[in-house]
């Protein structure tokens, strides 16, 4: 017992750097944002306690409301494309290299390359590939006779958020593709080798062995994927720059908070306004973490014992 | 009862597949690295054709090293990662040592506050640490972003490191207590054992933090304390017409990146997969 008491100081000291560098730099400007999020500017310049008036404002006021629904409509899709393009070729990747080839190694490097590279290096190299100007996708669709998808993606209202996400996936597609092959590979081989004895093919395996025993991963990589995607900023700043044109078509919550806080040409700086878009994407991504933990976790730890 | 063909053939398909991808991954990076090396003419005329001794040249890169100090950039740019990625290893592994070794009754609260910083992104609190920063004059100075970067790190690398401590057994700390040795002494101890999770952080913070764009553009965007992806950033879009320079200024911001992850592509690996185990 006297050994215990003794022991405590050792453990604050172990942990004050840190907790005390977490808490000052992450965790107090947060709470800070959220309390600056209720203020605003009073009379005389001065900071005054407002209530929820700046969260009216955002959905209130036409000015505001029409930007950022603009903005949570185009992230959701950014979202959703990730979600059927990226997860499901990562997982597709994995299976392929999952299958113990020769070389798989040094695919599963490849694949990997261009999710260790910037966004603003990845976002400028796609941007002078798909500049008519240079004319690289034209003649490459030329080759594989495609000329008539020839359009300059990044350029068109209609076609540059769906061409920025799959930039982003080309991009990040080596995270999912790791997790799955890093969980396929943990299933024993026996299971597998059971079920071929028994005569099920390769496509009932998968979806009847491998799949389910994979699915706490799947719900780590949608986790990952939503507070990624609702947090996106580079790329469409590297690439359309903060105005994310045309015509704000490619605006997603990341670049509306950005110029809304930090101001932009015309825009002034609003600290007070930045922070409640901060304080509705901190709600967003609160709710697709939680929805996680307790819908998705939970209930495969029900189906497990 | 499999015939040795169809294994054959399933084997190919796989090939194929994954070299269909491959191609897919590098094509850009590759394009953009050999045109880099390319007379402007070239790059437009023939943009697949491999540079020959007509049309190599250095143009691009010239016009890199006299208008932009892309050394500075680069120097800041590691000054940056790699203090942080020092603070990061030394405060979490004290911090984890903590969590593991010993019970004590916040043990569990600690663990879990400190994780919040796992899923919740830090940048969400950007306008509280740019006023933070203002009020400590540390705008414009890599301090700022040391910091940042360190607080971001420190939740993932507790949460690996505090997994790997838990498995390393009693015995060895027993029997050096018994020895005299002092706490910080154990602590100093058990430091090589997780050397293969500390290997694990550092690869899987350091290239958040090279490659950041967000907060050397909120903190620290002056000429001096400008990081490599934020000059990058600036040069290509100041000097987006000159292909020559652009190219070239791509082609080396690729090239750190693609080094580190060469040196610790296992860590890496190894990283991402234990990160997000739970």
């Amino acid at each position: 017992m006297r050994r215990r008491r003794f022991v405590r100081v050792h453990i604050l000291v172990f942990l004050a750097p840190a907790v005390l560098i977490y808490t000052a730099f992450m965790i107090y400007p947060l709470f800070d944002s959220l309390w600056l999020s209720l203020n605003n500017k009073g009379a005389t310049a001065n900071q005054i306690f407002v209530g929820i008036q700046n969260y009216q404002t955002l959905f209130g006021q036409e000015q505001w409301s029409k930007p950022f629904w603009n903005a949570l409509r185009n992230n959701a899709l950014f979202f959703l494309i990730h979600m059927l393009v990226q997860n499901p070729v990562g997982l597709l990747l994995a299976a392929l290299l999952g299958a113990r080839i020769r070389g798989g190694a040094i695919y599963r490097s490849i694949i990997f390359t261009p999710t260790i590279l910037s966004v603003v290096i990845v976002g400028f190299a796609w941007k002078l590939i798909l500049n008519p100007a240079w004319g690289i996708s034209r003649s490459v669709l030329a080759a594989v006779g495609l000329s008539a998808l020839d359009h300059p993606w990044l350029g068109l209202e209609s076609s540059a958020l769906v061409t920025l996400s799959l930039i982003s996936v080309w991009q990040n597609i080596g995270i999912p593709m790791m997790l799955f092959l890093a969980a396929l590979i943990r299933i024993p081989e026996e299971l597998m080798e059971a079920a071929r004895v028994d005569g099920a093919g390769v496509w009932k395996i998968f979806w009847k062995i491998q799949f389910p025993l994979i699915l706490p991963t799947v719900g780590i990589v949608a986790v990952l994927t939503f507070v990624g995607n609702f947090n996106a900023f580079e790329l469409i700043y590297a690439t359309q720059g903060a105005l994310a044109g045309p015509n704000f078509a490619s605006d997603i919550l990341g670049t509306f908070f950005f110029r809304t806080f930090f101001g932009y040409q015309l825009q002034p700086a609003d600290p007070f306004m930045g922070s409640a878009v901060a304080g509705i994407m901190l709600l967003i991504i609160l709710t697709g973490v939680l929805i996680y933990l307790f819908g998705w976790q939970r209930r495969l730890q029900q189906i497990q014992y | 009862m499999a015939k040795p063909n169809s294994q054959t053939w399933r084997i190919i398909t796989i090939h194929a597949g994954l070299l269909a991808y491959s191609a897919f991954a590098l094509f850009p990076v590759l394009l953009i690295i050999l045109n880099s090396f390319k007379d402007r003419l070239t790059i437009f005329s023939a943009p697949f054709a491999l540079p020959d001794a007509e049309t190599f040249t250095l143009d691009g890169y010239q016009t890199l090293s006299s208008t932009a100090h892309f050394e500075l950039f680069f120097l800041n740019s590691f000054l940056v990662t790699a203090s942080s990625l020092a603070l990061i290893v030394v405060v979490s592994s004290m911090a984890a040592f903590a969590l593991a070794e010993y019970k004590f009754r916040l043990n569990f609260l600690t663990g879990l506050y400190l994780a919040i910083g796992i899923m919740v992104p830090i940048r969400l609190g950007t306008v509280g640490i740019l006023r933070m920063m203002v009020e400590l004059h540390l705008v414009n100075t890599l301090w700022s972003l040391i910091l940042i970067y360190t607080a971001q790190g420190i939740p993932l690398a507790i949460f690996v490191l505090t997994a790997f401590m838990r498995q390393l057994p009693k015995d060895l700390k027993d029997a050096a207590r018994i020895d005299g040795a002092s706490e910080y002494r154990i602590y100093w101890l058990t430091l090589p054992l997780v050397r293969p999770a500390i290997g694990s952080v550092l690869a899987i913070s350091m290239l958040p933090i090279w490659n950041d764009l967000w907060f050397p553009l909120i903190l620290a965007p002056g000429e001096s304390t400008k990081t490599l992806v934020l000059g990058a950033q600036a040069f290509l879009g100041e000097f987006v017409n000159d292909y020559n320079a652009v190219l070239a200024a791509l082609t080396l911001a690729i090239l750190p990146p693609v080094l580190l992850y060469f040196v610790f592509s296992r860590q890496l690996i190894r990283g991402i997969t234990a990160g997000a185990v739970k």
